[in-house]
């Protein structure tokens, strides 16, 4: 098991040093640092300007090997992981931001899965009827809706709900806000601003694992162990429970390595809609401002997290199923 | 004394968008304890349904009527939470494949417990120690180990037995077993069978077998009801059934299964066509489009099933009756499935009166070996041993003949079709095909050596295209082959009478055929470009038993139309007999007896070979009854790791027989093909021919 662990860890970390690897080539080579100065009135000197870009290996003068290596030196010797074409470091841009989408993307995702198991075994076991039809129209919905509609859509149902009670119940600009000060204000406040965005990240993810647990649950139900465990006199429910649902588990666990990935892109316009300072939406920021630097960071973060999600879904399928752990 | 299960009337009705699906008839019997009654028809027949609708475990949208008693309390009508204290407690069940029947992510311990304590207050360590005692029963090895090891850890004769432990768990008042042995070779078969026996005797329980083979019928069962198109078409005691068979249905499928234990040359009797479907039935007698007995009055009213009047023969349990209109015709003139079915026609071939020896041989192989490595590690791979699938072994087809491979499954019978079917250059040793040897092949010869040698498969569902018509299906080879467009049509149509199928049929796609039709369309596919030598490979055993007699006809007949020659894989030993001129037996990639078929199967010198035949029950009660089964220990040993010397020695039931000095030759020297008899060679140092049918 635990060896079983470690070898998928070092074929995860390789992954992930070559794509972030392939991600400072690209922002490098097509995003021009010099360029954010070019509008500059009046225009900078040039030597000033290229000393400082240099100081912040941005200089396009520089050949990119060089840029990479001096770039690859300071995060492994220094965790240093530059600066942007202002000048701002990117440890300090992204300290907070990375805690805050983290919040985010942690509790979107475990309650998304959850909600979305749950749901799916349970219309599995009400094929075709009204509740099982319903609960496909709202997941095929909100499956073919884009994540910034949902955020947008979820935010005028909030308004006009407020509206009606009188009672600001849900906050949706930025991560945190007025509050009184009884005990506990500041944490119901962030909770308060965490609600929606969340809410739209678990329904986005709920939706399409409901659907995948929906139709590997209906194969485990025909499975025959099912009826063996049935005619051992287990009620339908339990057999349900404890057979069905339990095996139908195993891939899920695999389905969720991946869909972590687009949980971090659907993060990102989620942000954005919800002023969220999170990594996503530094990430859209950083692309329009030619921060090479936060856009590479944001790409080992969204790889950090992908393979996170990704051992714990292996260790998950691991514990599931006896024959990963044991052949 | 009140029968413990009483079923009457019963109707099993489901819901299709073609309409009703009328699955069981009126099905009626009544079952004492300790009593086995066989449930016998074909797919399709109601016999699955029927046990399930005992259960209570159709959905809800399946119609029940009629009426099931438990000990003189009616099921019918009971609700889940009810039924569920009935399930497991009472009636258990044994489901046909084992390999899909225990859940994956629980231990085998856990399985029983759960069985256990869902209906008896026990504690997890008593319940535990109670599922080590049924492994115990059931013979598995090394229960208190094994309990803790999971499905997949465990062969298909090792699960099976596990599922039987989980039946008899509670001790039921009935088990059901359906299909128990199907899925297993016949080695397994006959242990699972005995294991059966067993928890029978030790729980007292009332036992409804559902099986299509009727072999298993007559060692097993006490009582028989035949089921056809959803009716109970005869009922019965087993002697009732198979001495005195009164309706068609039954008489043919007596009739049309090849015998082990006779040597015929003849064309089997056969029953045409396919049993109908049970939605919208027409009137009349379901049996009547396929019985040559059929007139008028068998298509104005399905005949119900009548008590038969027998003077002389003493009323078993079960009386016998029969759903015939027939019947007193039938008892009157004393006809067998001789007089009612037709034979079908063989043409003889051409080389029958040539001698063997003077035949070509058109299929050689010397010394041919098929060695796979085991591999082990990610990035540095290493060998960690090999599986020895076929060992150096010696075989010949000649002209106009059939050999038969027989073993069970693992034995190295497929992968010794497919080094053929390869054509090329094998591990060690030489395949010559018509002459050629295939190592010295170019491409080209090669490609125009595979016209003369084609392959049948097993599962005609699988073996044709699904989405293409028939006729694309038999003209892909000769396109394959660059044939022109005329002469393509000319072929295929030729094809399609030759192997007994319709003009018409020719643009129809797979899904509007039986298996036995399609079985025809892979037939004739191989057939296209003609070959003379064909691999059939399991060809008949995917098929209900009332369609393999036709299958196996038409090969004997194109045999002798077209002279081919055969190289037929099949585990159902009654079958080999029938078709092929020699038999050679594998285990474990050794051929350890070869032989004429009929010197074979009536003085098996191997051990091995006497326990394959003899672990395969004849479809005659009296036999069945008289006769002493060698049952083997234990399954297969793993072919990465045989035992030293004679590789059979670990299962031998002769080995255990030797005194410690043979038993060492045994262990040490391996055994080499001997001549025991005019054309019969086996590898065994202490063979000696018995008689075990």
């Amino acid at each position: 098991m635990v060896r079983y662990v470690l070898k998928r860890v070092v074929n995860y970390v390789v992954m992930l040093f070559l794509a972030v690897t392939g991600a400072f080539f690209l922002a490098a080579s097509s995003l021009n640092a010099r360029s954010v100065y070019a509008v500059r009135n009046p225009p900078l000197d040039p030597d000033v300007l290229n000393n400082m870009l240099y100081r912040w290996n941005l200089n396009d003068n520089t050949p990119l090997l060089e840029r990479y290596w001096v770039w690859l030196k300071g995060v492994f010797l220094h965790w240093d992981w530059g600066y942007s074409p202002e000048g701002v470091w990117i440890n300090d841009a992204i300290s907070t931001k990375m805690w805050v989408s983290l919040r985010l993307l942690l509790i979107g995702t475990l309650a998304g899965i959850l909600v979305g198991v749950l749901v799916g075994a349970w219309t599995a076991t009400r094929q075709y009827k009204v509740s099982d039809r319903v609960f496909t129209g709202l997941a095929l919905l909100i499956v073919c809706t884009p994540s910034f509609v949902l955020g947008i859509a979820t935010q005028i149902v909030a308004i006009n709900i407020n509206r009606l009670t009188g009672v600001s119940i849900f906050e949706f600009v930025g991560e945190s806000g007025q509050h009184g000060s009884f005990p506990g204000a500041i944490f119901l406040d962030r909770l308060q601003h965490l609600l929606l965005p969340s809410l739209v990240l678990m329904a986005m993810g709920a939706a399409q694992l409901s659907r995948i647990q929906r139709n590997l649950m209906l194969d485990s139900l025909g499975e025959d162990y099912v009826r063996t465990a049935r005619a051992k006199g287990l009620p339908k429910s339990k057999a349900v429970m404890r057979h069905a649902l339990r095996t139908a588990l195993i891939p899920t666990g695999t389905y969720v390595a991946f869909s972590v990935v687009g949980m971090v892109t659907g993060a990102t316009y989620t942000e954005k809609v919800f002023s969220f300072p999170g990594m996503g939406a530094y990430f859209v920021d950083s692309v329009s401002r030619m921060n090479v630097h936060g856009v590479v960071a944001f790409t080992a973060f969204a790889g950090v997290s992908v393979v996170v999600g990704a051992i714990l879904s292996d260790i998950a399928v691991a514990l599931l199923d006896p024959r990963v752990r044991l052949g | 004394m009140s029968p413990i299960l009483s079923v009457k009337d019963l109707h099993v009705t489901f819901p299709s968008e073609a309409g009703p699906v009328q699955a069981v008839r009126g099905l009626s019997f009544n079952l004492d304890r300790g009593e086995t009654m066989a449930l016998v028809g074909e797919s399709g027949s109601g016999k699955s349904v029927t046990s399930l609708a005992i259960m209570g475990l159709h959905p809800d949208t399946a119609r029940i009527e009629g009426s099931v008693q438990l000990d003189g309390e009616e099921l019918l009508g009971k609700t889940d939470d009810q039924m569920s204290k009935i399930r497991g407690k009472r009636i258990s069940m044994v489901f046909q494949d084992p390999l899909s029947a225990l859940t994956p992510v629980y231990t085998i311990g856990d399985q029983i417990v759960e069985a256990l304590v869902i209906h008896q207050s026990m504690s997890k360590p008593e319940a535990w120690d109670r599922a080590i005692e049924l492994l115990n029963l059931v013979g598995i090895p090394d229960p208190a180990t094994r309990a803790k090891a999971f499905p997949f850890e465990f062969s298909g004769g090792m699960r099976q037995r596990v599922m039987i432990a989980m039946a008899i768990a509670n001790q039921p008042d009935i088990i059901i077993a359906d299909e128990p042995t199907t899925a297993l070779d016949v080695t397994i078969q006959a242990q699972v069978l005995e294991v059966l026996k067993k928890a029978q005797a030790e729980t007292g329980a009332a036992m409804i077998l559902i099986t299509h083979d009727l072999g298993v019928v007559a060692g097993n069962g006490d009582k028989v009801t035949v089921m056809y198109a959803g009716r109970p078409v005869e009922q019965g005691s087993v002697d009732d059934i198979f001495y005195r068979p009164r309706m068609p249905y039954t008489i043919g499928l007596l009739g049309t299964v090849p015998r082990l234990d006779h040597s015929s040359d003849e064309a089997l009797p056969v029953l045409e066509g396919t049993p109908p479907s049970v939605v919208n039935l027409p009137p009349g007698c379901p049996f009547a489009p396929r019985c040559p007995l059929a007139d008028e009055a068998c298509l104005e009213a399905e005949p119900s099933l009548e008590l038969l009047d027998e003077p002389g023969v003493e009323p078993a349990a079960l009386p016998h009756r029969a759903a015939c209109v027939k019947v007193d015709q039938i008892e009157k003139n004393h006809w067998t499935h001789r007089d009612i079915f037709p034979a079908g026609v063989i043409q003889a071939s051409q080389y029958a009166d040539i001698p063997r020896e003077d035949r070509q041989q058109v299929l050689e192989l010397h010394q041919v070996r098929k060695y796979f490595p085991l591999m082990k590690g990610a990035i540095y791979r290493r060998q960690t041993g090999t599986i020895k699938a076929v060992d150096d072994i010696d075989l010949d087809v000649r002209r106009g003949e059939t050999v038969g491979l027989v073993g069970e499954s693992g034995s190295g019978k497929s992968t010794t079709l497919l080094e053929i079917l390869e054509l090329a250059k094998p591990q060690s040793g030489t395949i010559s095909v018509l002459g050629q040897d295939t190592s010295a092949l170019s491409r080209h010869e090669r490609r125009d050596l595979r016209q003369h040698i084609q392959v049948v498969f097993q599962d005609p569902m699988a073996a044709v295209d699904p989405r293409l018509p028939v006729f694309d299906i038999i003209a892909e080879p000769l396109e394959a082959f660059g044939w022109n467009k005329p002469d393509i049509e000319k072929r295929v149509f030729e094809l399609l009478d030759l192997v007994g199928l319709e003009p018409s049929h020719a643009d129809r796609y797979p899904q509007h055929f039986s298996g036995g039709q399609r079985q025809r369309i892979g037939i004739a596919r191989a057939l296209a470009l003609s070959p003379e030598i064909l691999i059939l490979d399991e060809p008949v055993s995917a098929l209900d038993v009332s369609i393999q007699a036709g299958v196996i006809n038409l090969l004997a007949d194109l045999q002798g139309k077209l002279g081919l020659s055969y190289l037929f894989v099949a585990h159902d030993l009654a079958v080999i007999r029938h078709v092929a001129d020699r038999v050679a037996v594998m285990y474990l990639g050794d051929i350890v007896e070869i032989g004429q078929v009929d010197q074979v199967y009536d003085a098996p010198t191997h051990p091995y070979t006497q326990a394959l035949i003899s672990a395969i029950p004849i479809p005659d009660p009296h036999v069945e009854r008289s006769r002493q089964r060698i049952v083997l220990e234990g399954d297969l040993p793993s072919p990465a790791n045989p035992p030293s010397g004679c590789k059979f020695r670990s299962r031998c039931p002769k080995f255990a027989t030797l005194d410690s000095v043979s038993q060492t030759k045994c262990a040490e020297q391996a055994p080499v093909l001997t001549s025991c008899g005019t054309d019969h060679l086996m590898a065994c140092h202490f063979g000696e021919a018995v008689s075990v049918l």
